[in-house]
């Protein structure tokens, strides 16, 4: 869609300003769904300049959606920052420290499974040297803002190897009969990090038969670059991951991070201007499924164990917001019996992850994090979600907050439940 | 005082975090919910208490440098629009509850407080607040304050003016006084009721009481959908008729019908129906029963095609949905529009609405209709296209014909939405120059320069020599308002 086309929609009545997070903290109609919209609809038709007054709220957008999901007239918010951004990247080449950042992370780490390899290896070595606790009491973190502090506190033990290295190409399940195939998309963060939760993932599609494909020439998927407005680096990664995943000829594209499988549904956004790249990417976006998505969809076995708990759920943007996804999660949570699912207040509210943004706006970031922990329950043990960076910045925020919680992705609850029935049996 | 004097004394009330000043960046603020007119304010500021409050305006009382108040800027008809280069006083960071009292019912807000946040505070008790604008998501207390809003459920339980009992107000001047009584009626005149509806011309509510209500046992919601306008009318009148007074009673035409069914909140109207009614009673829940089952004997009684009860609060919450996210979902079918307010005698909607219908053809634009039809709140939605030559124009002129046809059949030309800039020269067809002066005079009491929102809801009389004369008596007489002991207190009235 072009640009006016998704502008003009906005009837500006203003439903949007109450649900996003960045008007709530400010107050301010520049830092709201509707006033944002407004603003690019100015830069574009030129009455005024794409400089810092629309540059800033444009970048200070978390890109949560939260607007999308109540907008009566069907505004795609989310899509007219992401290609404003990418006209402002365009027109205004980041300079010095932060060109390097952005070419750092965006364009040389990310979308290389080769230097994330590499990463990973130091990481590890870093986590079980004696290298991070010299670093911890020399107080050389001191020199980094104490938010980025508490989220290095909080970075997970890195496993000895990727779930795409680790897992086989093509694994079938026990069972006799097959409910489909399902390609697993791995992610580039998620396989560092959390690649015990692509296992699980795995494990779980495994028992309710669907037959599980590693496609190993995937790649990072690009999310990241579309939020920062990189959409040439983008494309390029997309068209990589469309043609390795269309020709694992599976059924679904699973994924396991919300931010991945949200930016994965929209690739055909970005291939406006190529008629048959964008068909192709269709193609492909019409897999994707979100893991809690494609087991509600092919239908799960309830687990025939207990486990006693009780968990509040958090809803990642690019879970609620962006895919609609909110009842299969919770659906799935709750077949696991013995658990005790207690709503939190305001679970879809963005918790100041969003990508990179807690690095990028650690201030707004904070703030966020700082309510979302406050409505946390507390007498709610684990609370459960279905995205890494959710995961990081909620456990950094419960260690600074001092609470006792497990923050786990809601398939490692339901593979902790299949593990069990097996242990028991 | 020159511009940047200004500023810079709004930066030592506020701080630099809490004023916008730059050009650009006060774009988003040049008009509200009615985008046909703007105008681009001074500065915005951001006060967070009543002293805040009162200190701004006395710095722009005593400039003359014009103001005015804004909430969430859903407003439909450009209230909180600076027409005069005003510096807005934005009150959303003013947005808690300070006190509630659930025994005496009774909750008290600052005027930021969103409405549908203040129902949700108080939900776990089972209690909320009953005055539902379509728009209570986002709109504040204050806002409503101002429009005396009205909401679908206000059929039975009324409109705002009903459930404010007192607030404190800022002034024009800057002085600040107390409206009302928390509990009981006020003695003396009802400045209070004065206040509400008065659209930000007569002074800055900066704390409100309202009643707060518990929520009714039992509720049930029918939907009916009819062939024929007219049997959709006849059906509301019947059911009043009857002495049943639902809790909301609500009606959509075909093309708002397929304005909604393209929004998150598809309910799946049927193309050839002309409209549908969104009935509810509430109460006890044997009376409930008993009213419901009435309705939907009146409704086959009048040919309906398809009724049916909710039977999930799912269901339920969809329908509403579907019929609250109206006019925003306008969005889905035309690039601008602009929603009439008009009030009209409930037997007369038949025929007001085939006048609607030649209106729409001779102006060449689609028009939907949504209404509050248990009250006879019309909404005519008309569709325009800003960006085409001169459609702008005939949508306003739509409009206003629309008003005309609902003030001679008895009515008038706004229910809810208030007056503002949009219907500010149709106020003149409603009223004579001797009523416009005698309702100048009174805001004069209040705001005796007119700074505080200039050029909105009364608009100037063509003679007026009564009017002067009555001004220059008040000019005189003017501290009315000032206290005697000390300044800043505030008063009882
Ligand atoms: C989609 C949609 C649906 C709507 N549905 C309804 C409906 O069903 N019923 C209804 O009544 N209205 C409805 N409205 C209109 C609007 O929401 C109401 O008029 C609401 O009361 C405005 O509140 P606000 O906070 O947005 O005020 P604003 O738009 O910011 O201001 C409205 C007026 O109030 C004044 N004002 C604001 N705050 C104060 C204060 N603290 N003290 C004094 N004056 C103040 C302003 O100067 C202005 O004149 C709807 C609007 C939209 C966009």
């Amino acid at each position: 869609m072009g640009l006016e086309e998704l502008y003009s929609v906005c009837v500006h009545c203003g439903f949007c300003l109450d649900v996003c997070p960045t008007y709530q903290q400010t107050g301010k109609e520049n830092e709201s769904p509707r006033g944002r919209v407004y603003l690019m609809k100015a830069a574009v038709e030129g009455t005024i300049p794409l400089d810092e007054s629309v540059n800033d709220p444009v970048f200070n957008c978390l890109d949560c959606r939260a607007c999308e999901t109540v907008c009566p007239s069907g505004v795609k918010v989310g899509t007219l920052i992401e290609k404003i951004r990418g006209l402002t990247v365009q027109e205004n080449p980041k300079t010095g420290f932060r060109k390097f950042l952005h070419n750092f992370f965006l364009r040389e780490l990310f979308p290389s499974p080769k230097r994330l390899i590499t990463v990973r290896k130091f990481t590890r070595f870093y986590q079980r040297s004696q290298l991070q606790k010299v670093i911890h009491m020399s107080g050389a973190l001191r020199l980094l803002p104490k938010y980025l502090r508490e989220m290095e506190s909080v970075l997970p033990k890195v496993t000895k190897a990727s779930a795409l290295s680790v897992l086989s190409k093509d694994i079938l399940p026990l069972s006799k009969t097959s409910k489909g195939t399902v390609a697993l998309f791995t992610g580039c963060v998620m396989d560092v990090f959390f690649s015990e939760i692509n296992m699980a993932t795995a494990r779980v599609a495994l028992r309710n038969q669907l037959r599980v494909n590693v496609p190993k020439q995937q790649i990072c998927c690009g999310a990241l670059q579309v939020h920062a407005g990189d959409r040439d680096q983008a494309r390029k990664m997309a068209r990589h991951n469309i043609d390795v995943f269309l020709q694992s000829g599976a059924d679904f594209i699973v994924v396991n991070a919300a931010g991945c499988g949200a930016a994965m549904k929209e690739y055909p956004e970005l291939f406006h201007d190529d008629l048959e790249e964008q068909e192709k990417a269709m193609q492909f976006s019409k897999k994707v499924r979100d893991i809690t998505e494609v087991l509600t969809e092919v239908g799960f076995d309830r687990p025939k164990a207990r486990l006693e708990r009780t968990i509040t759920y958090h809803d990642a943007c690019h879970l609620a917001h962006a895919q609609h996804i909110r009842t299969e999660p919770r659906e799935l949570l709750r077949s696991i019996e013995g658990i005790t699912l207690i709503e939190m207040q305001d679970a879809d509210r963005c918790c100041g992850s969003a990508g990179i943004y807690n690095i990028t706006h650690p201030d707004m970031a904070q703030q966020l994090r700082e309510r979302k922990i406050a409505d946390l329950p507390r007498d709610a043990e684990v609370v459960a979600m279905g995205n890494p960076g959710c995961m990081l910045q909620i456990q950094a925020g419960i260690q600074a907050g001092g609470l006792e919680m497990d923050v786990v992705h809601t398939v490692e609850l339901l593979d902790e439940a299949y593990r069990l029935e097996r242990a028991e049996r | 005082m020159k511009h940047a004097e200004l500023i810079h004394e709004l930066i030592a009330i506020f701080g630099a975090d809490r004023v916008l000043h730059k050009h650009n960046e006060l774009v988003v603020y040049e008009c509200d919910g009615y985008v046909a007119q703007s105008g681009r304010p001074r500065a915005v500021v951001f006060p967070e208490t009543t002293e805040e409050v009162a200190r701004v305006v006395q710095l722009l009382h005593r400039e003359k440098i014009p103001f005015l108040p804004r909430g969430a800027g859903t407003g439909l008809s450009g209230g909180a629009t600076a027409m005069n280069e005003e510096v807005i006083i934005s009150l959303v960071r003013m947005n808690k509850m300070l006190d509630v009292d659930f025994e005496n019912m009774r909750a008290v807000v600052q005027p930021g407080h969103v409405n549908l946040q203040l129902t949700k505070q108080i939900a776990k008790r089972n209690f909320y607040y009953a005055p539902d604008p379509s728009s209570q998501s986002a709109c504040t207390i204050g806002g409503n304050l101002a429009e005396n809003a009205g909401g679908s459920h206000c059929l039975k339980y009324g409109v705002t003016t009903n459930h404010i009992v007192a607030a404190k107000v800022v002034l024009p001047t800057g002085r600040v006084v107390d409206f009302g009584a928390e509990f009981g009626d006020a003695v003396g005149y009802d400045l209070l009721g004065l206040l509400i509806g008065s659209e930000g011309t007569l002074g800055i509510a900066t704390e409100i009481t309202v009643r707060i209500l518990k929520k009714p046992q039992a509720v049930k919601t029918i939907l009916a959908m009819f062939d024929r306008v007219a049997d959709a009318s006849e059906t509301v009148s019947r059911i009043i008729g009857e002495g049943i007074i639902p809790a909301a009673m609500e009606m959509m035409d075909q093309l708002a019908m397929q304005a909604v069914d393209k929004s998150n909140y598809h309910v799946g109207y049927p193309l050839d129906i002309e409209a549908v009614l969104l009935i509810e009673v509430d109460g006890l829940a044997a009376g409930v029963r008993a009213e419901s089952e009435k309705i939907v004997d009146f409704c086959k009684e009048h040919q309906v095609r398809q009724v049916k009860v909710a039977s999930s609060d799912a269901e339920r919450a969809l329908w509403w949905s579907s019929r609250k996210m109206a006019f925003g979902a306008m969005g889905r079918i035309s690039p601008d529009y602009v929603v009439q307010d008009g009030v009209i005698p409930r037997t007369k909607l038949t025929e007001v609405l085939q006048r609607i219908r030649e209106i729409s053809i001779s102006s060449g634009l689609r028009i939907a209709n949504v209404f509050h039809a248990g009250d006879g709140n019309l909404h005519p939605l008309i569709c325009y296209d800003a960006s085409v030559p001169f459609e702008t124009e005939k949508a306003m002129k739509a409009g206003s014909d629309i008003l005309k046809v609902c003030v001679d059949v008895g009515g008038s030309i706004t229910g809810e939405h208030g007056v503002g800039i949009e219907k500010i020269e149709d106020m003149r067809y409603l009223f004579s120059d001797a009523e416009l002066c005698t309702q100048i005079a009174i805001r004069t009491i209040f705001n005796p320069d007119d700074l505080c929102n200039s050029g909105k809801l009364i608009p100037k009389p063509g003679r007026c020599s009564e009017m002067k004369h009555t001004s220059s008596i008040i000019k005189q007489q003017l501290e009315i308002f000032v206290d005697k002991s000390t300044k800043s207190a505030s008063h009882s009235m």
